[in-house]
């Protein structure tokens, strides 16, 4: 490893996810191997083919003062809450603003604003809007507050990849820190698309499960059975830090952000490239960003979104460029899909399962697909081995988007 | 129909209460908007238009922008 490059670690986690409204019910929810996934009972279901998702497990209006709550998007919301606790978490340090960092992004933004808004303007006039619409709609609206939160006066930034959105988020904050523009970012992604349109627009892609008689059972990363995605809603959010900045204050230490990788697969906009290759590209990558050997990789917290065409390609892909001896899981059996709250959200988990050496295990998976030849945790949480050990989050996104970020055990 | 000063004061504490989470008690008709209750404008423009619903006062923009304190409007208001 080059001694001249600046080390980079997490200091602090925050989470409100389809598991619970904080980090700690996120992960006993997780290795408990619990579903977050419940029909809805609005009454737009009838008109759609699909009645089910994973809605937060704690609605952020109950969290927020009320006068807060109704300037922010869900999103924002979701992403402010998260924010708080990853930064109380990190010991709310105080930091030189000018080089306090935000990094947090969307992959659809405030698109719930944007349709009620729009059915306000039409109901009752533009003068009954809310001044707050745009700012509401924004897809840098979440960043935007979170760097109000804080005072981030480094740079706030949002990057914009669907599903891809979080990793790539923790990815730009890793690079902020280690160009030397910042010494401490807070970064992660948040969605809040639980909204007919999308249901109905997702659907029309048939990307989403329809198992309606088995809600609990629709999210089924890598089995034979398994229909399309569930969508979920919440956001995940990491503090970053320079090891540097961090040792210096004292602040406890999960683990250490090693590298990340990107890829495009310039093939289609929704599809996934069939023989994987930008995924295997953004893993090799990452490994050479992280300056570690396949060996070291043990853990991987796949992309796998349950959906018919991504989750062999990736088993496939991880087998290429790491090797079928990580544990793998896809946490989204349990949370869903967050779209751009997952790379934050698995970030989270992936971390937590160095720190605990304990992965969660993928629920619904009964009958692992044909080329699945990866090590899939099924059934009961798996612990890891001791010693210091590496582990990737994979994220890609429409658009064609591949992610994966290292993360590794940190002993001081 | 005749709305009180001190019905126009609660329910302008309300709603401020409602739109900025400022106590509805420290709403008293001398304060400034801007200099005593640090309200932005964009609040200014949803306490607006709150109070047009309640009391059924439309309040245009060239006449917002000279209510200054809470007395302000009341008067608006009444008159």
């Amino acid at each position: 490893m080059s001694t001249d490059r600046v080390r980079v670690v997490v200091t602090g986690l925050g989470a409100t996810t389809p598991l619970g409204g904080d980090v700690a019910s996120t992960w006993s929810g997780l290795v408990a191997g619990r579903s977050g996934v419940r029909p809805l009972n609005q009454e737009w279901i009838d008109v759609l083919p699909v009645g089910f998702a994973a809605p937060a497990a704690v609605d952020p209006t109950e969290v927020l003062p009320r006068p807060e709550a109704r300037r922010l998007d869900r999103a924002e919301q979701f992403a402010l809450v998260a924010a708080r606790e990853a930064w109380r978490d990190a010991g709310s340090p105080e930091v030189d603003a000018d080089r306090l960092g935000v990094v947090v992004g969307s992959g659809i933004g405030g698109i719930t604003t944007v349709l009620s808004a729009y059915d306000t303007f039409k109901e009752k006039g533009w003068q009954r809007l809310s001044p707050f619409t745009i700012p509401m709609l924004m897809p840098n609206g979440a960043a935007g507050w979170v760097g109000l939160e804080v005072g981030a006066k480094a740079g706030v930034h949002s990057t914009v990849s669907a599903c891809a959105t979080g990793a790539e988020s923790i990815g730009y904050a890793l690079e902020m820190i280690r160009s030397g523009r910042a010494d401490i970012v807070v970064a992660g992604g948040t969605e809040a698309a639980i909204h007919p349109l999308n249901l109905a627009s997702f659907a029309a892609m048939r990307a989403l499960s329809t198992r309606n008689d088995e809600p609990e059972r629709a999210s089924r990363p890598f089995d034979k059975n398994r229909d399309g995605f569930v969508l979920g809603e919440g956001s995940g959010i990491i503090v970053l830090e320079s090891l540097e900045h961090a040792r210096a204050r004292g602040a406890r230490i999960y683990a250490e952000a090693l590298g990340v990788g990107y890829s495009a697969d310039a093939h289609h906009i929704a599809q996934p490239e069939p023989e994987g290759r930008g995924i295997v590209l953004a893993m090799e990558r990452a490994l050479a960003n992280a300056e570690i050997a396949p060996s070291e990789v043990l853990h991987i917290n796949a992309h796998a979104t349950s959906t018919p065409a991504g989750d062999v390609m990736e088993a496939v892909a991880i087998k290429s460029a790491i090797g079928d001896h990580p544990v793998v899981t896809a946490t989204k059996s349990m949370t869903g899909h967050l779209l751009g709250g997952a790379g934050g959200v698995e970030s989270v988990a992936t971390i937590l399962s160095l720190v605990n050496r304990l992965v969660p295990p993928t629920t619904n998976l009964d009958d692992p697909d044909d080329g699945v030849e990866i090590d899939v945790v099924r059934g009961e949480a798996r612990a890891l081995p001791e010693g210091e050990i590496a582990a990737i989050n994979n994220s890609f996104g429409f658009g064609g988007h591949n992610v994966a970020v290292v993360f590794k055990t940190f002993h001081s | 129909m005749a709305t009180t000063e001190l019905e126009i004061l609660n329910g302008l504490g309300k709603i401020i209460n409602e739109i900025t989470g400022i106590p509805a008690s420290e709403v008293t008709p001398e304060k400034s908007f801007v200099d005593h209750l640090d309200i932005d404008s964009l609040s200014m423009v949803e306490i607006a238009v709150a109070a047009q619903d309640e009391f059924g006062v439309e309040i245009p923009d060239d006449q917002l922008k000279h209510l200054k304190t809470v007395k302000d409007v009341i008067n608006f208001i009444q008159n």
